[in-house]
């Protein structure tokens, strides 16, 4: 509850600090205090301390998971706002607008962690989409942003209208929003069938699942490369955060009557997200490719529903939003973002490429990153239920398959030759960037640092 | 404790090395730790098991935990990559390498990996070594490497990560079927599977490991990385690394699956054979000196596979015996390779010939090496490959016979390469003779000293490695 109401208060503040200061570098801290106060206060909330309360039990019900899953959210966008704030302020005009658009996203995710009722669902999921659709097309005079935008805002809305239909739907068969009462047990009526699909359907959307995806390269690589990052790491992990919450309760356990309807969105996200990034010429839409990769990987967490899928999502979300985090806020600072534009960057920046090195490594699921564990929690989440197994298999294939791109970076960075044109980096900005290698780093050797919060 | 030191010895030494900028100071970095913990396996040998056993939490709630520790096989093995390591850097330190630090670094850093994966007692530990391993190797290959490195090593790259991945799933598959859902060796031995489950998980690793070693038709990448790879990273690939596939075998594959691996057998073996006579057959028609040895390695390599799944204990005792003198015997050629390739700036036998005038002592020590590749009596190979030719003979006789084709095959191969390198004809105009540093030169000396002791009186290291014999042996029956 602290998440919600103090983020809606703070995307307030940070409306007005944009007419009461002028000095737009101001903005960026104001929004960095913000968040770690939200952050705190979030936190506090999983040990029971409520700012606020409130009884909302049959519309939000706050547990560790979804507390722990914000936390990670506020955290990742307080790294970003760390390291990309310089960036937001070139994006558009209207600075102190976007930071206070994030705080609004902010509130969304925090909704979305915590709903028990499908209406908080939709709701959730529009405060989160709306503020997503402005940021997108921020910068007014790049062609394809506002582009990119329309784009964004016609599937998205389309996408929010057919889960409005799924949950009347299921509202007729039930006769009640509550999650936990919506679906019968047994097997589904018809109804009940076609309005799961249809909420299936507009989170896959959300979240970028074949052949649901189609507008992810699109948006992604004309949004501005500062937004990009935002809304491929923390929105898009909040996504998986309300589809589990669906899928735990009586959905889930629906068992064979849904199972191959995931498995074949699964093969089809990961097929289509990992040998398209394999073509791609420009960084920024295999980044955009590989989060579609990414997200087949996460989506092994709503295949399996146990407890080993959930530790694994929490620790999936903090490693690949904080990696690609990193990743984008080098390459906001770059002009050329071909793979030819990273040749002999370890020359010129060895810190900097080393850094690098270590994000790819870690979105490529290479041990002693978090990106290891990430990926080997699905996979045990997926051979724990003890049949599919062949799904783990042709998702290993696949990250192998990742390796390709990710390495091709890498290869870039540190066998090529090239003179890199590189926007001036402060060294705080290394310093941030280290801190992070040394978190991505200490979650692959030590993951229970993070999963033993769920528990204690 | 002292299993420990030795992967924390290289790890810490490696991290340091990447901030000794000074190209002599890096080196003498490197040459001392690598001392160090060759004196600390020394030690090693020594103790008994129980006292080189460590255990430490690591994930409790993944039923992961720290263990370490070295019986006979570990013992050999660990010593094995700690001599390798000082030789190699011994034997290369008049090379030069651009950025020196990381080249050492990384080096070290495949040390750790290494010895890691050599004595893990917890199969994730070990999947986490064995990756370790392989990507500072990556690294070494892709950058200091010949001219075609990057998409060769990236081959090998793909090929070995793959076999990882699909390791990462039998993984699992074996942990969920744990009753205590435990990564520890002694629940993993006591597995039981039926029939299909136990088959499904063996390909899963033996894939992996078959990658790794490799035994044909996985062995694609190998002859090109070899090539590709500064000779030093050659040195570490095929006297150590590729032992990590067949030790994985010993130490993992065949006692987790008893039963299928003999219902397997057959068709493991028959790979291997084929694999023998094939490369053999490839390497008479090659002419560079990098990749007839490289093809020459997956042959014996095949032998090992081949016996390993004999079930045979003497046949064990000559893959574990083998292990060893292979690495010792490889590492000794390469380090003749590399004073010729740095000398004459060549390694194509068309381009070579007569240097035995021009450095008598190279080409005795050289022959030495070769006659021990072709596992001659008096030279360690020989009682390996006696061993391990015998118990293929008894598996299956005709299988034997074919695979001893490759015994004529390799005295071609080998007697030719001796040829062609040190006697004919002098190609090169000028007379000068071939310097070889004295430093090199001592590492050959004590690598063919090596080799005559081991190839006269092996039994101290089957002694030594008897222990793990005997048990898997009685894990098979």
């Amino acid at each position: 509850m602290n998440t919600i109401i103090l983020s809606a208060i703070f995307g307030v503040v940070m409306m007005f600090t944009g007419i009461f200061i002028s000095n737009r570098a101001a903005y960026k801290h104001v929004a960095a205090i913000a968040l770690l106060v939200l952050l705190v206060f979030n936190i506090y909330e999983t040990h029971g301390f409520v700012l606020f309360n409130v009884n909302a039990d049959y519309f939000l019900h706050f547990e560790k998971f979804g507390l722990l899953f914000t936390s990670i959210c506020i955290f990742s966008t307080l790294v970003y706002v760390l390291l990309s704030g310089k960036d937001i302020e070139k994006a558009g005009a209207n600075t102190a607008e976007a930071f206070a658009l994030i705080f609004f996203v902010l509130c969304g995710i925090g909704i979305v962690t915590s709903y028990t009722n499908l209406l908080m669902l939709f709701v959730g999921i529009e405060i989160l989409s709306i503020p997503l659709y402005i940021l997108t097309g921020s910068d007014k005079r790049n062609l394809k942003g506002n582009e990119a935008a329309l784009k964004y805002f016609l599937m998205g809305s389309f996408s929010t209208g057919i889960m409005l239909m799924g949950i009347a739907l299921l509202y007729g068969a039930a006769g009640t929003f509550a999650v936990e009462h919506v679906a019968s047990a047994g097997m589904l009526s018809y109804l009940e069938a076609l309005g799961m699909v249809l909420i299936f359907v507009a989170l896959s959307f959300k979240v970028s699942a074949a052949p649901f995806h189609f507008w992810t390269p699109d948006v992604y690589d004309g949004a501005p490369t500062v937004i990009t990052s935002f809304m491929a790491t923390v929105v898009k992990v909040a996504g998986f955060a309300a589809f589990i919450r669906l899928f735990e309760g009586r959905l889930g356990t629906m068992g064979s009557q849904t199972d191959r309807l995931i498995a074949i969105v699964i093969i089809l996200t990961l097929a289509f997200g990992n040998l398209t990034a394999v073509f791609q010429q420009s960084v920024k839409r295999m980044l955009a490719y590989s989060s579609i990769a990414q997200a087949g990987f996460m989506l092994f967490a709503l295949f399996a529903v146990n407890d080993v899928a959930k530790e694994g999502l929490l620790l999936y979300a903090a490693a690949y939003s904080l990696a690609t985090i990193g990743i984008f806020a080098v390459l906001a600072k770059m002009d050329d973002m071909t793979f030819e534009g990273f040749n002999g960057l370890a020359k010129s920046q060895p810190l900097i490429a080393a850094l690098l090195a270590i994000f790819f490594l870690s979105l490529a699921g290479i041990p002693l990153t978090a990106g290891f564990f990430a990926k080997y929690y699905m996979l045990a989440a997926i051979i724990k239920t003890n049949h599919y197994i062949g799904l783990a298999i042709i998702g290993v294939l696949f990250a192998a398959v990742s390796v390709y791109y990710y390495f091709k970076v890498i290869q870039a960075m540190y066998f090529k030759d090239g003179n890199i044109v590189l926007a001036p980096v402060t060294n705080s900005f290394k310093y941030l960037l280290l801190a992070v290698a040394v978190i991505i780093v200490f979650l692959g050797v030590y993951p229970n640092a993070l999963l033993s919060l769920l528990y204690f | 404790m002292i299993t420990v030191l030795l992967i924390i010895v290289p790890v810490l030494a490696g991290f340091v090395s990447f901030f000794i900028k000074d190209e002599k100071s890096a080196k003498g970095w490197a040459l001392l730790s690598a001392v160090a913990t060759l004196v600390i396996s020394l030690i090693s040998i020594f103790q008994n098991t129980n006292s080189l056993t460590f255990d430490a939490s690591w994930l409790p709630m993944m039923g992961s935990r720290f263990t370490v520790s070295l019986d006979g096989m570990g013992k050999m093995l660990t010593l094995l990559t700690a001599v390798s390591f000082p030789i190699i850097f011994a034997s290369t330190y008049n090379n030069h390498y651009k950025s020196p630090n990381a080249f050492y670094g990384f080096m070290l850093l495949t040390q750790a990996g290494l010895t890691g994966v050599f004595c893990s007692m917890d199969l994730l530990l070990f999947y986490f070594f064995w990756e370790l391993a392989l990507i500072p190797a990556y690294f070494l290959c892709s950058k200091w490497g010949g001219e075609r490195r990057i998409p060769v090593t990236f081959k090998f790259f793909i090929y070995t990560f793959i076999g990882s991945l699909l390791m990462l799933v039998g993984i699992l598959f074996v942990y969920y079927k744990t009753p205590d859902h435990s990564f520890a060796i002694t629940s993993l031995h006591n597995l039981s599977l039926t029939a299909g489950e136990e088959n499904f998980a063996f390909w899963l690793f033996f894939i992996a490991f078959a990658i790794k070693m490799p035994v044909f038709p996985f062995h694609t990448w190998q002859p090109d990385t070899y090539e590709q790879s500064p000779t030093a990273v050659t040195m570490v690939l095929s006297g150590v690394m590729v032992k990590m596939g067949v030790f994985a075998v010993i130490r993992w594959l065949l006692p987790m699956f008893p039963n299928a691996s003999v219902r397997m057998s057959d068709a493991v073996i028959i790979l291997a054979v084929i694999g023998m006579l094939y490369a053999s057959l490839i390497a008479i028609r090659q002419d560079d000196i990098k990749r007839l040895i490289a093809y020459s390695s997956i042959a014996h390599i095949g032998l090992m596979a081949a016996s390993m799944f004999t079930g045979d204990a003497t046949g064990m005792q000559g893959v574990i015996f083998q292990m060893f003198a292979h690495g010792v015997n490889i590492i000794g050629l390469w380090i003749v390779v590399d004073v010729i390739e740095q000398q004459m700036g060549t390694r194509k036998f068309s381009e070579l010939g007569g240097l035995a005038q021009k450095a008598p002592a190279l080409a005795i020590l050289f022959v030495i090496m070769a006659l021990a590749n072709i596992a001659l009596p008096l030279t360690n190979s020989f009682i390996g490959e006696f061993l391990m030719f015998n118990s293929v003979f008894h598996y299956n006789k005709i299988l034997g016979a074919v695979a001893a084709i490759s015994i004529i095959l390799a005295a071609v191969y080998t007697l030719w390469m001796v040829q062609k390198i040190f006697f004919g004809e002098v190609r090169d105009a000028e007379d000068t003779r071939l310097k070889v540093p004295a430093n090199t030169r001592l590492m050959l000396v004590i690598l063919v000293a090596v080799v005559l002791i081991f190839g006269v009186y092996p039994q101290p290291m089957i002694s030594l490695t008897s222990d793990t014999v005997t048990k898997i042996i009685a894990q098979l029956k």
